[in-house]
């Protein structure tokens, strides 16, 4: 953190600088990006204004649409609800950095072949969204749509299109392209 | 927003002496609420204490059979637990029947604690709300409060508590540990919400300079089952419109251990005490959990909008206590 600096009393270290902006480290798709950004900044406007990587979509903006999501260390989140600098040294993975090379994402290349869009403004939200469900399930999270009587430890819960609804249900898609994003993830699930 | 400098302690004692020293400051857990609310002109610190990263993470089985949460644990992370899944469901259920998938991995224990309401006018910086600015007024009475509250409210706040989280603790007699400049203290997750009254500013009776550091469940009863339901107007990804959470045990076809909490209906998660003290020791009949959930309810004071409620409460009430009425006969 750069934000402090200088606090040379004990007794003032808990006493911050009124500073506005703070210089921090990212790790986006792989790489080490560092910043100095005002701290209203959210991930999701580090990502577009500041990294040049509009595929984070900018949708209601309050965490209510889910077009901004990513991962975050591994777990999908609405980066327009993240402040960046609460997230110094965190590894986040945008749409841009699900391919290897020119080889598509599974759930891109399911995207695609099942034409699970029409504007495609939410999509790489759904698909960051995608990803990190899938890794949830495997990890044997369960959802609200999880037979109650279902216990812990039975290992990953499996994945019907019930479940991907439910799991999903904080991507919305205003085109209504829903039956063929269920249809794209469910070609991926185990 | 307005500009805001920030902090990340290291200590919990640290944090606590940041936010005694700054009046004007806030904790900061995931941010789902605060960071929205900071968006929309509603919550202004001019310091933002991140707590996210305080080593209050972890989950312990306590020494008599309860369990120790950590206020950053996250409400996926807590929903998953084994523990929490295979002793006490209902937490896992009002978890999982909150938010999106993204949100739950971002907000933490605490934070979902402190959450506020999502009355429109409370979030609407250019409507009065006695919640934001005590003493502007209460358009929701008249206006648009179908979504709002019909028992405990006031002549100046009538609007609801919107967690479920927070429902299902109420109903498993869970504590909140609290962390403050004058020390420690422990307050039931009942007492920690408050009614409105004339200062519906005031959320809960946490104090200024306060951090949640963790939530406590007690050791569940032997023998009792409990559940979560919850209405709302779609599916998936909506506040409740009105639910509950129980906790049922049964002695010789007669209600033994009860536990009834409502949430959707007040400013705070509503325990059922009036149900309740009916139920203890009575038949497990359909009929007799319609009276104590009728007496509950006759507490209630429902808006011109939001009469609807009142029925859907019961509704659920009784239908979860037969069910858990089944439940308890087959274990």
């Amino acid at each position: 953190m750069a934000a402090t600096p200088g606090i040379t009393d004990a007794e003032e270290a808990h006493v911050p600088n009124p500073v506005d902006r703070s210089t921090f480290t990212l790790y986006v798709n792989g790489t080490e990006r560092t910043l100095t950004l005002d701290h209203r900044t959210t991930v999701l406007d580090a990502l577009r204004e500041h990294l040049g990587l509009t595929g984070a979509k900018k949708g209601c903006d309050h965490g209510q649409c889910g077009a901004c999501t990513v991962l975050v260390d591994g777990r999908r989140a609405n980066s327009c609800l993240l402040l960046a600098v609460a997230q110094e040294d965190a590894h986040i993975t945008t749409v841009e950095g699900l391919a290897e090379g020119d080889r598509l994402h599974p759930l891109q290349r399911a995207f695609l072949e099942r034409d699970a869009l029409q504007c495609g403004y939410c999509t790489p939200g759904q698909i960051c969204s995608a990803v990190g469900m899938l890794r949830e399930a495997e990890d044997g999270f369960p959802s609200h749509a999880t037979p109650r009587t279902a216990l812990a430890g039975e290992g990953p819960a499996p994945l019907g299109a019930d479940e991907i609804r439910e799991r999903m249900s904080g991507n919305l898609c205003r085109c209504g392209a829903y039956p063929r994003i269920v249809d794209a993830i469910e070609d991926v699930a185990p | 927003m307005k500009p805001f400098a920030y902090l990340r302690p290291a200590t919990v004692s640290e944090a606590v002496r940041a936010g005694a020293g700054h009046p004007g400051s806030r904790f900061l857990g995931g941010g789902t609420n605060l960071v929205d609310l900071m968006k929309l002109g509603v919550e202004t610190p001019g310091l933002l204490i991140d707590v996210s990263r305080l080593p209050l993470d972890g989950m312990t089985r306590t020494d008599d059979g309860g369990l120790r949460i950590g206020a950053t644990v996250r409400n996926s992370d807590l929903a998953a637990h084994p523990e929490v899944r295979n002793h006490w469901p209902a937490l896992s259920q009002a978890l999982l029947a909150g938010a999106s998938g993204q949100l739950r991995n971002t907000a933490t224990t605490g934070g979902n604690l402190l959450q506020r309401t999502r009355c429109p006018y409370f979030q609407d910086v250019s409507k009065p709300c006695n919640k934001r600015i005590p003493g502007s007024g209460c358009p929701a009475r008249e206006g648009t409060h179908r979504d709002l509250a019909v028992l405990g409210h006031s002549q100046d706040c009538v609007a609801t508590n919107p967690s479920d989280m927070a429902v299902a603790l109420a109903a498993l007699d869970a504590t909140v540990q609290l962390h403050g400049p004058e020390g420690v203290r422990t307050v039931q997750v009942t007492d920690f919400h408050r009614l409105p009254a004339d200062n519906p500013d005031q959320d809960t009776v946490i104090r200024p300079g306060e951090l949640i550091t963790e939530v406590v469940l007690p050791p569940p009863s032997a023998g009792a089952v409990s559940l979560y339901r919850k209405a709302r107007d779609r599916a998936s990804y909506a506040f409740a419109l009105a639910s509950v959470a129980a906790v049922l045990s049964v002695r010789d076809g007669r209600v033994d251990r009860i536990s009834l909490a409502f949430g959707g209906l007040a400013h705070r998660p509503w325990r059922a005490r009036v149900a309740e003290d009916l139920l203890r020791g009575a038949s497990t009949t359909g009929d007799a959990f319609a009276r104590a959930v009728d007496a509950e309810l006759a507490a209630a004071r429902p808006l011109r909008d939001n009469g609807f409620k009142v029925d859907l409460a019961r509704r659920l009430a009784i239908g979860a206590l037969v069910e858990l009425t089944t439940r308890a006969a087959s274990t």
